[in-house]
C-alpha cells in the first residue's frame, strides 16, 4: 500500500502540474495580499479563490490523473494487491498532492504577512473542498470509460454545487418567502459542501454580526459547539462519501 | 434723621452682602434638607463626605451646593433625591444613589421644574431611574457627571439626562450608561452637546423628538440598544460624532426619521448593522462622514428627498446604499466608493464611469432576509455583475457620476 502510494507521488510530482498549482496558488495569495491591508478584506478574497477554484482544479485533475494512471492501475490490478490499496493509493496521493499545493501556496505568503486563526479555518475549507471535489472526480471517472465523458461530469458537478445548487436554494427562499426560513436554509446549507465552506468562513468573520436577524441566527448556530461539530461533522461526511462510493465501484468494476 | 437712614440702608446693604457671600457647612449627620431651609437666598452649602440617607431635598431659592469629596445621598428607593424649581441653583460634587423606580413620577437623581440659568457638575449618579430630570426650564449647564444605572431591563430604568420642553442648554462630557435612553430631548430648542459618552444604554444612545436648531459634536454612541434614533425634527448639526457597535435587526448607528434640513457632517460610523436608517427626510445634507465595516452603511428608503451625500467614504460594508423603491429623489455625488472599479484616464482623481452603490443582492437581502445565507456566493456574485452591467432591478437613478479613486482623509478631533 505504502510503496503503491509512493509510486503514485512520484508520478504527479513528475508532472509538474503540483508545482505549477502550487506557484499559482503563492501568486494569487501574494497579489491578494498586496492589494488589500485590511485582514478581513483578504480573507474575503482568499475565501473566493477557495470556494471557486480550488474545487474546479481539484476535479479536473483528479480525473485527469485517474485516466493518464488508468494503464498503471490495470498492470496493478493484475498484480497480487487489493483492489482497495490499488485505488486508495491513487485517491490519497491526488488529495496529499491537491491539498498540499493549498498549504504551502496560502501558507506561506500568511506567514510572512500575519494570520490570524480565521485563516487557518480558511485552510482547513480549502482542503476539505479539495478532498470533496477530488472524491467527486475519481467517482465520476470510475462511472465512466471515457475521459472526455468523466471531465464532463465533474464539471457538472461543480457547475451544480457551485452555481446550480445556489440558484435552487434562492428560488425556493423566493418562492416561499412568507414562511421562517432560517432553519429550513440551514439544513440546505448542509447539502452542499461549497455552500457549507462558505458559511463557516463568513460565520468566523465578526461582518455576520451586522447581518441582520438571519445573520444573526447562523452565527448563533455555528458560534456554537454544537454548531461547529455538527458543521464539521458533515464535512467529514461529504469528504467520506464519494470517496467511499467510488471504490465500491471500483470494486466491481470490469476492467 | 436723613443720616440715620442713610446709616440704616448701608447697613441693610452690608447685610445682604454679608448673607449673600455666607458659606455653610454641613457635617455628616445633619440634614442637607435642614441646611437648605434655614440658608438664605444665594449661599453657599458645602457639604462634608459622608452618608445621608435622604430624599425630596426641595430647593426653591437660588443656592450653591457643594459637595466635599463626593458626599453620598441615599435615596433610599424612594421618590426623587434633589427636586429643584428655582433660578441660579447649582449643584457639584455629589453621589447620588438609589432613587424610587416609578414611571408614575418619574424618580430621578437631580429633577429641575421651570428653573433658569442653572448648572449640575461633577456628579455621580449610580442606580437612579431617571439620572437628570429637567423640564420648562432654561439655561441649563450640565457637564461632566457620570451616570451608570445596572438594570437588566428596559423598563426598570428610566433615562439618563433627560430634557423636556427646555432650551439654551449645554450638556458637555456626560457618561451616560445602562440608563433607558442615554440623552432623551423633547421640545428642546438651541441646545449644544458636546463630548459625550453614551455607552451601552438599554434603548437609545440618543433620542430626540421636535427639537430644533440643536447641534450634537464630538460625541460617542457605543453599543446602545438600538443606537440613536432622532424623529421630526429640523435644522439638526451633527458633527464628528462617532456612532458605533449598533448590532442587532432592529439596531441603527443612527436612525433619522422626519429630520430636515439638517447637516451630517464628519461623523463616522462603524460596525453597525445599520450605520444610516432614513425615512422621510429632506434637504439634509451628509458630508465626510466615514462608513467602515457595516452591515448596510445606508438606508435610504424612497421616501426621502433633495438630500445630498458628498464627499464620504464608504469602505468594507457589506452594503453600500440599500433602497425599498423605484424612486430617487436624493443627490450621491464625489464618494469614495471600495466597492468601485471604474478607472480614471484623465487623471482627474474622479472616476470616469458612475458608480452604483445598490447591487442586485442588496435589493434582494431588502425583500427577503433570509436570502443573506447565499451572501458570496458565486451564482450572487454573477448575478451582481449582470445588473451592473444592464440595470433592470436596481434604481437606474441611485448613482455616483463623479466617485472619487481615492478616499478622504477624514481625522475628527474625536479620535
Amino acid at each position: 500500500m505504502f510503496k503503491l502510494l509512493k509510486y503514485a507521488l512520484y508520478d504527479i510530482v513528475k508532472s509538474r502540474f503540483a508545482l505549477l498549482y502550487t506557484l499559482f496558488m503563492v501568486l494569487v495569495a501574494i497579489s491578494i495580499y498586496q492589494v488589500s491591508e485590511d485582514m478581513s478584506k483578504v480573507s474575503l478574497s482568499l475565501l473566493n479563490i477557495m470556494l471557486m477554484i480550488v474545487p474546479l482544479i481539484s476535479a479536473i485533475f483528479a480525473t485527469t490523473h485517474f485516466f493518464n494512471n488508468l494503464e498503471f492501475t490495470e498492470l496493478m490490478l493484475a498484480q497480487p494487491v487489493k483492489r482497495r490499496d490499488v485505488f486508495l493509493s491513487q485517491i490519497l496521493a491526488v488529495m496529499f498532492v491537491l491539498s498540499l499545493a493549498i498549504v504551502i501556496g496560502f501558507g506561506v505568503p500568511m506567514i510572512l504577512w500575519g494570520a490570524d486563526s480565521s485563516v487557518l479555518i480558511l485552510l482547513g475549507i480549502g482542503i476539505g473542498l479539495s478532498v470533496v471535489f477530488a472524491g467527486l472526480a475519481f467517482l465520476a471517472s470510475v462511472m465512466t470509460r471515457d475521459k472526455a465523458k468523466a471531465i464532463g461530469i465533474s464539471l457538472s458537478f461543480w457547475i451544480y454545487f457551485s452555481l446550480v445548487y445556489d440558484g435552487f436554494v434562492l428560488y425556493l427562499i423566493y418562492s416561499l418567502a412568507d414562511y421562517p426560513l432560517e432553519k429550513p436554509t440551514l439544513a440546505l446549507v448542509f447539502l452542499n459542501p461549497v455552500d457549507l465552506g462558505r458559511i463557516i468562513m463568513l460565520m468566523q468573520l465578526d461582518i455576520s454580526a451586522l447581518m441582520g436577524y438571519t445573520g444573526a441566527f447562523f452565527q448563533d448556530f455555528f458560534g456554537s459547539a454544537k454548531g461547529i461539530l455538527l458543521s464539521s461533522a458533515v464535512m467529514f461526511i461529504w469528504m467520506i462519501l464519494p470517496v467511499s462510493a467510488a471504490m465500491r465501484v471500483f470494486k466491481r468494476k470490469d476492467f | 434723621m436723613k443720616t440715620l437712614k442713610l446709616l440704616f440702608l448701608s447697613f441693610f446693604i452690608l447685610m445682604t452682602v454679608s448673607l449673600e457671600a455666607a458659606t455653610i457647612r454641613v457635617k455628616n449627620g445633619q440634614s442637607i434638607q435642614k441646611a437648605i431651609t434655614l440658608a438664605a437666598v444665594g449661599d453657599t452649602l458645602i457639604i462634608e463626605k459622608g452618608t445621608y440617607a435622604e430624599n425630596e431635598i426641595t430647593i426653591r431659592k437660588p443656592l450653591t451646593l457643594i459637595g466635599e469629596s463626593y458626599p453620598i445621598v441615599d435615596g433610599r428607593e424612594k421618590g426623587n433625591v434633589f427636586l429643584v424649581a428655582s433660578e441660579n441653583v447649582h449643584i457639584r460634587g455629589f453621589k447620588i444613589i438609589n432613587t424610587g423606580m416609578s414611571n408614575m413620577d418619574d424618580s430621578a437623581g437631580i429633577k429641575f421644574f421651570d428653573s433658569k440659568n442653572c448648572t449640575v457638575e461633577d456628579n455621580i449618579l449610580e442606580e437612579t431611574f431617571f439620572g437628570l430630570h429637567f423640564s420648562n426650564s432654561s439655561n441649563l449647564t450640565i457637564k461632566n457627571n457620570r451616570l451608570s444605572s445596572h438594570a437588566e431591563r428596559e423598563y426598570q430604568t428610566g433615562n439618563g439626562i433627560h430634557l423636556w420642553k427646555c432650551r439654551d442648554s449645554f450638556i458637555q462630557g456626560n457618561t451616560v450608561s445602562g440608563h433607558r435612553d442615554g440623552i432623551y430631548l423633547e421640545f428642546v430648542t438651541n441646545t449644544v452637546s458636546t463630548g459625550n459618552m453614551i455607552e451601552a444604554n438599554k434603548r437609545y444612545g440618543l433620542h430626540f423628538m421636535f427639537s430644533h436648531d440643536n447641534s450634537y459634536i464630538r460625541n460617542t454612541f457605543r453599543k446602545n440598544g438600538a443606537g440613536v434614533a432622532v424623529m421630526y425634527t429640523r435644522n439638526v448639526l451633527m458633527k464628528e460624532n462617532i456612532f458605533e457597535e449598533s448590532e442587532g435587526a432592529s439596531s441603527y448607528g443612527i436612525l433619522l426619521k422626519d429630520i430636515t434640513d439638517s447637516e451630517v457632517v464628519g461623523n463616522i460610523f462603524r460596525n453597525n448593522t445599520i450605520g444610516i436608517y432614513m425615512e422621510g427626510c429632506s434637504r439634509s445634507t451628509f458630508k465626510s462622514n466615514s462608513f467602515t465595516h457595516n452591515g448596510w452603511a445606508i438606508k435610504l428608503m424612497a421616501s426621502c428627498d433633495q438630500n445630498t451625500f458628498e464627499e464620504n467614504n464608504f469602505i468594507a460594508n457589506t452594503f453600500d446604499i440599500s433602497t425599498n423603491g423605484n424612486v430617487v429623489l436624493n443627490t450621491l455625488q464625489h464618494n469614495y466608493w471600495d466597492k468601485y472599479e471604474g478607472y480614471d484616464l484623465d487623471k482627474n482623481r474622479t472616476g470616469d464611469i458612475p458608480y452604483r452603490p445598490i447591487s442586485l443582492f442588496s435589493v434582494i437581502v431588502e425583500k427577503i432576509p433570509a436570502a443573506v445565507i447565499l451572501w458570496r456566493s458565486f451564482l450572487v456574485t454573477l448575478l451582481d455583475r449582470m445588473e451592473k452591467v444592464l440595470p433592470s432591478i436596481t434604481p437606474e437613478n441611485m448613482i455616483d457620476n463623479s466617485p472619487k479613486m481615492r478616499p478622504y482623509d477624514i481625522r475628527t478631533a474625536n479620535t
